[in-house]
């Protein structure tokens, strides 16, 4: 890539500079794609794997990866909005790929259909109380860690 | 193939599709709201289909399904909203999604099975 880049600059006033040129803004269309590609990928199998290696089927394994991932994208999110050390890149690769493909909504509501009306609400309850709560014990990380000892 | 590939596979094609219905939809709210109640729809219709084709429920709905809709997305814009004073949109967003989601995979069903 930065090979690619560089050769372009250098023959922006050569007869090349044109196709390089158009190369170069085809990668950085696919870009995005291989990254969200990649993390869709590695979220989803490890999804399945951390379902398949769950007792009790795959109504744990919902819960534990839908618990899982709002807190790691509740730090993904927070880090990139004070601190900014993550990259555009590192958050569409991690957070669009990886961590929205680890969770998963469709499941949760096919299993919550299946089940009787009190294990139903059991069953949105702890997803629902389990998740949000993640998702702002990742921002406590975040805050604690960024720095240490100040509060809000 | 094996169930590692085809869910891989579908993660693929399904992060890919979230990520086009996110560059339609300028809203992350909307947006995700959007994928979930597509995809219930859709996971609801194919477990409906495909009951006898562990490979094609594997691929699509596991591997898919699974990765086109989210719920850590859901979670961190629902506290988001939350924590920015907006509680009832935060409740109203919530709401939706499950009641939508709950909905969408009994009509995903209903109509696989009557068509």
């Amino acid at each position: 890539m930065s090979e690619t880049e560089g050769r372009s600059s250098a023959d922006d006033e050569s007869g090349d500079g044109a196709t390089a040129t158009s190369r170069v803004r085809a990668l950085g269309r696919v870009k995005p794609l291989l990254l969200v590609a990649v993390g869709g990928f590695a979220g989803a199998t490890l999804r399945h794997a951390v379902a398949g290696a769950l007792p009790g089927g795959f109504l744990w394994g919902t819960l534990a990866v839908n618990v899982a991932g709002s807190f790691a994208l509740g730090v993904l999110l927070f880090e990139a909005k004070v601190a900014g050390r993550l990259g555009a890149e590192t958050r569409l690769v991690l957070g669009t790929g990886f961590l929205s493909s680890f969770t998963t909504y469709s499941t949760f509501a096919l299993q919550t259909a299946a089940l009787s009306p009190g294990w139903a609400v059991v069953n949105v309850g702890a997803n629902y109380a389990l998740g949000f709560l993640a998702a702002v014990a990742g921002r406590i990380a975040v805050r604690s860690l960024a720095a240490p000892g100040v509060t809000g | 193939m094996n169930s590692v590939l085809l869910v891989g596979t579908g993660g693929v094609l399904g992060a890919l599709s979230r990520f086009a219905v996110g560059s339609l939809v300028a809203d992350g709210i909307r947006d995700t709201l959007a994928v979930n109640l597509l995809g219930s729809f859709a996971l609801g219709a194919l477990t409906a289909v495909l009951a006898a084709d562990a490979t094609l429920l594997t691929l699509f709905g596991t591997g898919f399904c699974g990765a086109f809709t989210t719920f850590s997305s859901f979670a961190v814009e629902t506290v988001e909203l939350f924590e920015t004073g907006a509680r009832r949109e935060a409740v109203a967003n919530a709401a939706a999604n499950l009641v939508g989601a709950l909905l969408a995979v009994g009509l995903g069903g209903w109509l696989a099975t009557a068509l």
